[in-house]
Formats: C-alpha cells, sequence, structure tokens
C-alpha cells in the first residue's frame, strides 16, 4: 500500500477544526451554563428549576405531536397519490411540492396569519356570507394548523421519495395475489415506505417542537412554547442559564425520540428520503 | 381511488398555495387592507424601494450568502475528500456523525450554542470578534458544510479509484493528480452543495436571530422584526417579489439543466 500524500492526510483537517469550535465547543459551552448559577458557580439549580416549565415542555409536545399526526394523515395520501401519477405528472408535482419549501417559513406563517386575522380575507368572507366573525388567531387551533401549513411539505417528500423507488411489480404481485386496491397499500405500500414515513415524522416534529415565529404570530402571543420560552430566556443575560438548560433538555429528548424511531424502520441511512 | 386522488391532490396544492397567492394579490391593493380590494397600485412597492433598512439586509444577505457558501463548499470538499482516504472507520464515523450535529439539532439550539460561544470570545480582550458579520459568516458556514458535504461525499465513494492510480502511474502527483482528475469528477457535486449552502443561507432566520447584531440585518431578520408589531403592507410587496425571484431562478435552474442534457443528446 502506497504512502499517504500530504494533501490526503490534511485535507479534512480544516473541517474537523471547524468542527470542533462551532459545533462541540458551543455544545461544551450550553452543558457548561446548564450547570452554573448566574454567579458563575457549579449548581444543579437550574436542572430543578425546570419543573416549573412543566406545563411548557407538556404543551410543545402536545401541539408538536398533533401537527405531526396530522400532516401524516394528509401527507401520507398524498404522497401515495403522486407515486402513482404518471412519470412527467409526478416530477411536475414534485417541484410544485418543493416550491414552498424555498419561500421562507416567516413568509408563509405571515401570509396565513394575514388571512386568517380578525380584519382578514376568511373573517371577511364569512361575513358576506351571513356568518359572524370567528376569532381564529389566539387559539390553539391555529398555532397547529400554522405548524401543518409550513411543515407538511416536509412530510410528503420524503414518504414520496420512499414510495416512488417502490417497484411497480410489488404491485401487481400483491393485486395477482388477490389483494385489492386498499389492502395492497396497507400490505405493500405502507411497509415498504416506513423509512420514509420515519424521515417525515423526523422533519415535522422537530421543527414543531422549537418553533417560535408561529406561536407568536399565529398564537398571538398567547402560547408559550419552548422554542418561545427559550428565545425569551436568551434575551437576558442573567437568564442565559436557564435557558441553556430547556435547550439541553429539548435537545436531550429530540435525540431520544429520534433514536427509538429509527429502531422502528430497518432501512438504512442512504434509504431515506433527504431533500437536497 | 382514481378519482379520490383525481380531488385529493389538486385540492392540497391549492390549500398550500393559496395564502402566498392572496397575499401576493393584496400587495397590489390600494387600500391596504386584508379584507377589500380598492384598485391596483404599486405604493406598496415604491415604500418598501424607499426603505434603506431593507436595500441594506438585501446586500447583507447576497453578501453571506455568497461569503458562507464559498466558505463551506471549499472546506467540504477537502473534508469530503479526506474522510473518502481516511482508513480508520471509527474516525470516518466519528467526523461524519459530528458533521451531521448541525442538521439533526433544532435550529434554536444550534442558534443558542453559537450565541454562549461567541458571547464568550466576544469577553476575551484581545480576541477581534463582535457580534455581526463575522459571527454571521461562521454561524451560516457550519450549518452549510453538512449539506456541502453530503452532496459531495458520494461523488468521491463512486468515483473509479483506477483514474486516479493511472494518473499517477503516468506521472502525476498527488496533488496534480487530485486537481485534473478527482475534482473534475466531483463538480456536479460541489455544484449542488454550493447553491444548497447559498439557498440555506439566504433562508436562514433562526440561527441568525441568535448570532447578529442590529447592526447586521439579513433579510429575514428585516422580515421578523417589521412583523413583530404592526401589519405593514410593504411586506406583502417583499413577500411577492421574494417568491417571484424563487420562481425565476427555478425557471432558470430547470432551462439551463435541460439545456444542457439536450446538448449531452446531440454528443450522442
Amino acid at each position: 500500500m502506497k504512502k499517504k500524500s500530504f494533501i490526503e492526510g490534511f485535507a479534512a483537517v480544516p473541517h474537523v477544526v471547524w468542527m470542533f469550535l462551532f459545533v462541540l465547543l458551543p455544545l461544551v459551552f450550553v452543558v457548561y451554563f446548564t450547570f452554573t448559577g448566574a454567579d458563575g458557580k457549579f449548581s444543579f439549580d437550574n436542572i430543578t428549576n425546570l419543573s416549573r416549565y412543566l406545563h411548557i415542555f407538556l404543551l410543545s409536545i402536545c401541539f408538536a405531536l398533533i401537527a405531526t399526526t396530522l400532516c401524516l394523515l394528509i401527507g401520507y395520501p398524498l404522497a401515495y397519490f403522486m407515486s402513482r401519477m404518471k412519470p412527467k405528472t409526478q416530477k411536475i408535482l414534485v417541484v410544485l411540492l418543493m416550491l414552498p419549501m424555498w419561500i421562507s417559513l416567516l413568509i408563509r406563517t405571515y401570509s396565513l396569519m394575514a388571512i386568517l386575522d380578525n380584519g382578514g380575507l376568511f373573517n371577511t368572507l364569512l361575513e358576506s356570507i351571513g356568518i359572524t366573525r370567528v376569532h381564529i388567531v389566539g387559539t390553539p387551533g391555529a398555532v397547529i394548523l400554522g405548524m401543518v401549513y409550513d411543515f407538511l411539505p416536509y412530510m410528503v417528500l420524503p414518504i414520496y421519495t420512499s414510495l416512488s423507488k417502490l417497484d411497480n411489480r410489488y404491485y401487481e404481485a400483491a393485486s395477482d395475489l388477490g389483494c385489492n386496491g386498499a389492502k395492497s397499500l396497507f400490505r405493500v405500500a405502507i411497509p415498504l415506505s416506513l423509512p420514509g414515513v420515519v424521515s417525515g415524522i423526523t422533519m415535522v416534529f422537530v421543527p414543531s417542537i422549537s418553533t417560535f415565529y408561529i406561536s407568536q404570530k399565529l398564537g398571538g402571543g398567547l402560547f408559550d412554547l419552548i422554542g418561545d420560552t427559550i428565545e425569551r430566556e436568551f434575551q437576558n443575560k442573567s437568564t442565559y442559564n436557564i435557558g441553556a438548560a430547556i435547550s439541553l433538555v429539548m435537545m436531550v429528548l429530540i435525540i431520544i425520540s429520534v433514536a427509538v424511531m429509527n429502531r422502528f424502520s430497518e432501512g438504512d441511512e442512504n434509504e431515506r428520503g433527504i431533500i437536497v | 381511488m382514481k378519482v379520490l386522488s383525481r380531488i385529493y391532490i389538486p385540492l392540497i396544492f391549492i390549500l398550500l398555495y393559496l395564502p402566498i397567492i392572496i397575499v401576493i394579490l393584496f400587495s397590489f391593493n390600494d387600500a391596504g387592507s386584508m379584507s377589500h380590494f380598492d384598485g391596483f397600485s404599486l405604493k406598496w412597492y415604491a415604500e418598501l424601494f424607499e426603505d434603506e433598512t431593507a436595500l441594506k439586509a438585501l446586500g447583507n444577505s447576497l453578501s453571506l450568502a455568497v461569503i458562507s457558501s464559498l466558505l463551506a463548499t471549499l472546506i467540504g470538499t477537502f473534508a469530503a475528500f479526506g474522510i473518502n482516504k481516511m482508513r480508520s472507520r471509527w474516525l470516518k464515523t466519528t467526523i461524519r456523525s459530528v458533521t451531521n450535529v448541525p442538521m439533526m439539532n433544532p435550529d434554536i439550539v444550534t442558534g443558542v450554542s453559537m450565541m454562549l460561544l461567541f458571547v464568550a470570545a466576544v469577553s476575551i480582550p484581545f480576541l477581534p470578534i463582535k457580534f455581526g458579520q463575522v459571527t454571521m459568516i461562521i454561524a451560516h458556514t457550519t450549518f452549510s458544510l453538512p449539506y456541502v458535504i453530503l452532496s459531495v461525499l458520494p461523488r468521491f465513494q463512486q468515483m473509479d479509484k483506477y483514474q486516479t492510480e493511472a494518473a499517477l502511474d503516468l506521472g502525476c502527483t498527488p496533488a496534480k493528480a487530485f486537481f485534473k482528475v478527482e475534482l473534475p469528477a466531483v463538480i456536479p457535486g460541489i455544484v449542488s452543495g454550493l447553491m444548497l449552502g447559498f439557498t440555506l443561507s439566504l433562508d436562514d432566520f433562526v440561527i441568525s436571530h441568535f448570532v447578529s447584531s442590529p447592526d447586521f440585518q439579513t433579510l429575514p431578520l428585516y422580515i421578523y422584526n417589521q412583523t413583530a408589531h404592526d401589519v405593514k403592507y410593504s411586506m406583502y410587496a417583499l413577500c411577492a417579489l421574494m417568491v417571484f425571484v424563487i420562481l425565476l431562478l427555478l425557471f432558470a435552474v430547470n432551462f439551463a439543466g435541460s439545456l444542457g442534457r439536450g446538448k449531452k443528446a446531440k454528443k450522442a
């Protein structure tokens, strides 16, 4: 075996240094701030004080779970139908699906708020057909609707990627063996697209549980989610420590749930749909 | 099933696009209202172009996206090359897992963790670092790197390694072989990594929110500040313009792609 050349040996060094300085070191800081008080002395106070934030954690998890479930229920049929279209139609639909992903989340959330607001188009329409105005912005439903609207494409795309790779002959074999359409959906398509589903769930759940713009705009400032709390605590230097503790706990929660989910789908990493 | 899909697909896509289309329509509304349409007007666009902060934010966004995506592509391409050549499996997996951390972590955690690092760095007296452009370039390069590696590394892995060996046998130095053989083979991956980094940087709000300063605003930060309190109709105009630019870029990329394919088909 030939000796490694200079360029081969050192090509990855800048990257490794960069990752150490700007990925690992910042996380060390999060851990450090979690286990110190505002005075810089070691303490467990931030962790024990977290019980005061329990209702925020529960509310965020609840909202994120509902939003993820709705995305899955709406998104799976869409991905399935898309994968059964003609190849040319599929291409157009994929572009249409990816387009909203390129439009800033701020813009999409703000548009939704502009329409649902009390003086917005939706209420004006309701009034013009004789129904009284309804308060939508500032309700839990509006926050969840915002999450579903913003993150639905992130659910559909990985599932579609899994489904579109399925050989059509699987469906043919299923129908030859006596499956009707619905049965082949449940016994062929869903089990074989599980890696895409897992990836979709992760891609919706993680941003949903950590959002703060959606709850600020569509929740009317009435709902404190984990994201809102972290954002608020990091505006003031004296509350960095508790903010760090909340971030750390959220990160650990997410790592655990992603690891558990990956256990359920045995597909390897490359088979899962990744948006590039 | 067929009928259901004929109804379901259009329905979901209409719902997905409706809010954006309505906001674009109302950006031309003379009345400055979301409830009734008074007549066509470009006054919100005029207001937007007279706003110097908006134009400055656009400039900042573009320069940041160019610098950070180039930097990430440079570091990431060499890293992918190095990772591909590594013999130790353990080292490979460790580097790849650490690289993926910014991609897996919620943006807000990446944002606050870097903010804590920069707060500490600023307090060191002889380090010439302060919140603003420098911290933004570092942060944006960091979250773009995993995507660059994700697009470049597979290209190195798929490459025929005998080509490099042939180049070496024919008298190339390893450095020359890299630039003459390996680099050209991975160019498509580099280009897609660069474009991905560029768009991610333009789009990022959450991480920027934590690592920037008020005197270095990017477009998303500007939108956030403008929409924080009351309704601004010039923001509708900005939304419409951004959607238009994205559409234009998308068509350009698709058009260039089909043009390239056409040429190849002719050659063959």
